[in-house]
């Protein structure tokens, strides 16, 4: 049975992650459009507003799939988003730097926590989750240490009294929507960071070796492959994609929360997962993790758009993940 | 005539519309070892997979012990008698032996209590039975691979199996393990037991099988007594053609000195006080192959890991590649100064199965082949449909997953992957391991045809014949020292071994 060749050219198309990935979303929309909520789901703006609701997780979930892509996992994403958000509320709303020295410094931090992991997880063999562990409390830690465990707003006590500094420009331009009220510019900055991952995977050598490293590190090491920067790096812009995601995360709720970001990592991770990469390392891609973002995206937007409340939605989603992964696996 | 365990009648099984089995048959007789023969990617592995209720689809019938069966499970064909011995083990070294030959069988009192004393009581006559010298109360990781094996047997005794099937069980194995496996095998024969042997070591065929199947493209070709089945026509039945059994070496003068060796060491990689390579001296020659003979822990794999820089910096002695200086360091060091490894394990340390014929083709060629870090896939396919067809690797598409080929068509992804960094020398450890004869004939003219072109090859492999045919010259190591120096056509195999085992008389090399 089951060698009728129609069916098995079906069969080897579904085989595919990209169309199983793309699949599952498809039956979202569907569902989508089926509660449409009397037609909110076919208007723009909730699909914009979709899109610039899932920007910040997607942008994590860029690093944490080249991180998984080498076998690993990042638990620090939320905090260094945390800390990030706090440093540059602090620099530009407080301090009143210009974008142009805060931002590079703000990525410098992100880049720096991604390093530590990074090099704790090759250099002196910590596994990946008690390193990124370890670094999850202690970047919360600074956060609350640099904020004093207050938000950082434009609201500020002095000794003359209650001031309200200015909203940075820089801050108000992420959070605005351009090409005629259409689009959020942190989802382009999101679009930006997926292009930018997917490319450091397919375009370039380190992007291969990270594959390579999650596929059979010892191969890959006798290949020649520098395991310890392969996976460093990997960390590396791991944080680098945390700080641009904490500097958005700024933007878009005008402040430095110093607890901004928790939980944000198990997001990343679930949009990495319903999207197909593999979490045993060496299989998956950045179009996978951006189908994953959507997916997740849309399916928040349809139970918030039919009223479904927050209770409900964490419930539905749990089961959600486990019905994209399940599903991906029987069509294998 | 001995009672039936096993009878299996045309047995096919396809996979999305490819055949690979096709009016299959194999009986096993209580008592007996069957030889089940044929190239890598015969259907000798689908079919035991049958056999173990892994593929539950097929065409044909099984008959166990006389009553036609159908396994819904592995699990249904373990309970039915029937156990598989892995290639790669599958027992939990963490765990002691007497948990491990329990385990999901574990004898339980009332509420549930585990009867501890009892199982091991119980392990401890299984393994007296079988003869292996083992605790029971040890932990598995302890024991050497021989050792575990026979845990592993012991095992499926517990199971109560009457039919074994053992895959390459001898492929990690020591000379005198490989006699206790032996050993173990002859007890169980008498206990009633049937033996499905694989294997692709004509020696062991013959020194094990009292019947010998081979398949061949998936089809059956035949049963035959051992006695009855001479090895030319083994040989036959399995390729399909006539191939002479003797490996040709076509031996250019060699030229310059490519890698000069002078009392070169590595210290112990498991942290003995004593060097795993001890001051060994030795130059080789362009388009010269370089043979190493050497028993288990003869320093043989210690020596080309360490030169492979493998082992980092802890290296002493000098090395010079192509006159200048070399130190080793780690293996991007070596493929630069051009040396190249193929591992004997290619599964772990050869290949990256989730990648792609060709990316792991390119995968140490990177730097050349990846000019500014710039990924060229359009070089990256030339370079591997050069390869694929100079070595002949057959695969649907060089985009396919490595982890989809048959074994030896991943050796020679592996070769291909060493060659395409353009070597000066390469280290080979085992090429034609767990490869066919066909693949291995292909890997021998390839050798030739390597160094013709200048390139310097040093050779491990366990096969005396092929060590003895294609070296040029040939040393013997024996607890990391050099105990001879054979030329061509000097050695003979009782030299070589001697001096493998450590015996140095009649030759004048330590001078």
């Amino acid at each position: 049975m089951n060698d009728n060749p129609r069916f098995d050219r079906l069969r080897r198309v579904l085989a595919q992650p990209f169309i199983r990935a793309t699949l599952a979303l498809v039956i979202i929309l569907c569902l989508g459009a089926l509660f449409n909520a009397e037609g909110s789901f076919f208007r723009w703006d909730a699909h914009r507003d979709m899109l610039r609701h899932i920007s910040r997780y997607g942008i994590l979930a860029c690093g944490m799939t080249l991180v998984i892509i080498t076998g690993g996992i990042d638990l620090a994403v939320g905090s260094v988003l945390g800390l990030v958000a706090v440093t540059s509320a602090l620099f530009m709303i407080h301090w009143g730097w210009s974008p142009l020295v805060a931002v590079p410094l703000c990525l410098l931090v992100g880049l720096a926590c991604g390093v530590t992991s990074g090099t704790l997880i090759s250099r002196f063999r910590v596994q990946p989750f008690i390193a990124t562990l370890a670094m999850m409390v202690f970047a919360r830690g600074v956060a609350k240490y640099i904020s004093g465990g207050r938000k950082i707003s434009q609201g500020v006590e002095t000794a003359d009294g209650f001031v309200y500094l200015d909203f940075p420009g820089f801050f108000n331009f992420l959070n605005a929507r351009i090409l005629g009220d259409n689009v959020a510019v942190v989802t382009l900055v999101f679009l930006a960071c997926a292009v930018g991952a997917g490319l450091l995977l397919a375009r370039f050598r380190p992007g291969r070796y990270m594959y390579a490293v999650g596929g059979n590190e010892e191969a890959a090491r006798l290949s020649g492959v520098a395991v310890a920067f392969t996976k460093t790096l990997a960390y590396a812009m791991s944080g680098l994609f945390a700080a641009i995601a904490g500097i958005c995360q700024a933007a878009q709720e005008t402040q430095g929360d110093p607890e901004a970001g928790g939980s944000y990592e198990l997001t990343a991770i679930a949009i990495v997962v319903i999207g197909g990469t593999n979490l045993m390392g060496g299989r998956g891609s950045m179009a996978l993790t951006l189908v994953g973002a959507l997916t997740i995206g849309y399916l928040e937007k349809i139970l918030s758009l039919n009223a479904v409340g927050e209770a409900g939605r964490l419930m539905l989603t749990g089961f959600i993940i486990v019905a994209a992964v399940l599903f991906q696996r029987s069509k294998r | 005539m001995p009672e039936l365990l096993l009878e299996m009648r045309g047995i096919g099984k396809s996979f999305s519309g490819q055949i690979v089995l096709e009016d299959v048959r194999l009986d096993l007789r209580a008592g007996e070892t069957h030889v089940l023969a044929g190239e890598n990617g015969a259907g000798k592995s689908t079919l035991m997979r049958i056999l173990a209720g892994i593929y539950t689809e097929y065409a044909g019938t099984i008959a166990l012990y006389g009553r036609e069966t159908r396994f819904g499970s592995p699990q249904d064909a373990a309970r039915q008698g029937i156990s598989i011995i892995h290639q790669e083990l599958s027992l939990i070294p963490s765990m002691t032996v007497s948990d491990n030959i329990f385990l999901a069988r574990e004898q339980a009192g009332p509420a549930g209590w585990l009867r501890f004393q009892r199982e091991r009581e119980a392990c401890a006559v299984l393994l007296d039975r079988l003869g292996v010298p083992v605790t029971p109360g040890a932990p598995v990781g302890a024991y050497s691979v021989g050792v575990q094996q026979s845990i592993e047997i012991a095992k499926a005794l517990a199971f109560e199996a009457r039919i074994l099937v053992m895959d390459e069980p001898t492929s990690a194995l020591t000379e005198p393990e490989v006699e206790r496996l032996f050993t173990v095998m002859e007890s169980l024969k008498r206990a009633g037991c049937g033996i499905i042997y694989i294997s692709h070591k004509m020696e062991e065929i013959y020194r094990v099988a009292d019947r010998i199947t081979v398949l061949r493209d998936g089809r059956y070709i035949g049963t035959e007594e051992r006695d009855r089945l001479p090895r030319e026509t083994l040989v036959k039945w399995m390729i399909g053609r006539p191939m002479s059994e003797q490996i040709f070496r076509d031996a250019k003068a060699p030229g310059t000195p490519v890698l000069e060796l002078t009392d070169f060491s590595v210290p112990d990689p498991g942290g003995r006080p004593r060097p795993a390579v001890d001051r060994v001296s030795f130059s080789l020659r362009r388009g010269e192959i370089l043979g190493l003979a050497g028993l288990q822990g003869s320093g043989a794999e210690v020596l080309v890991n360490g030169l492979y820089g493998v082992y980092g910096r802890l290296t002493g002695g000098e090395i010079r590649v192509d006159g200048a200086p070399y130190r080793p360091g780690s293996p991007a060091h070596a493929l630069r100064h051009g040396l190249a490894l193929l591992s004997n394990d290619r599964k772990r340390e050869g290949l990256v199965p989730s990648m792609s014929v060709i990316h792991n083709i390119s995968l140490a060629a990177l730097p050349r082949l990846s000019p500014g870090g710039l990924l060229r896939e359009d070089l990256e396919r030339r370079a591997a449909e050069a390869l694929k067809e100079a070595l002949h690797i057959r695969v649907a598409a060089l985009t396919r997953e490595v982890a989809t080929l048959s074994g030896g068509n991943q050796q020679k992804v592996a070769l291909a992957k060493c060659l395409e960094t353009e070597p000066r020398v390469l280290l080979l450890n085992e090429p034609t391991r767990g490869v066919d004869v066909g693949a291995k004939h292909d890997i021998y003219a390839l050798m030739n045809a390597w160094t013709a072109s200048g390139i310097a090859l040093v050779l491990i492999t366990s096969e005396m014949p092929e060590l003895l045919a294609l070296s040029d010259r040939i040393l013997a190591l024996h607890q990391g020292r050099v105990t001879a120096a054979f030329d061509r056509g000097a050695a003979t195999p009782e030299a070589v071994l001697a001096a493998s085992m450590g015996s140095v008389k009649g030759n004048d090399y330590e001078r």
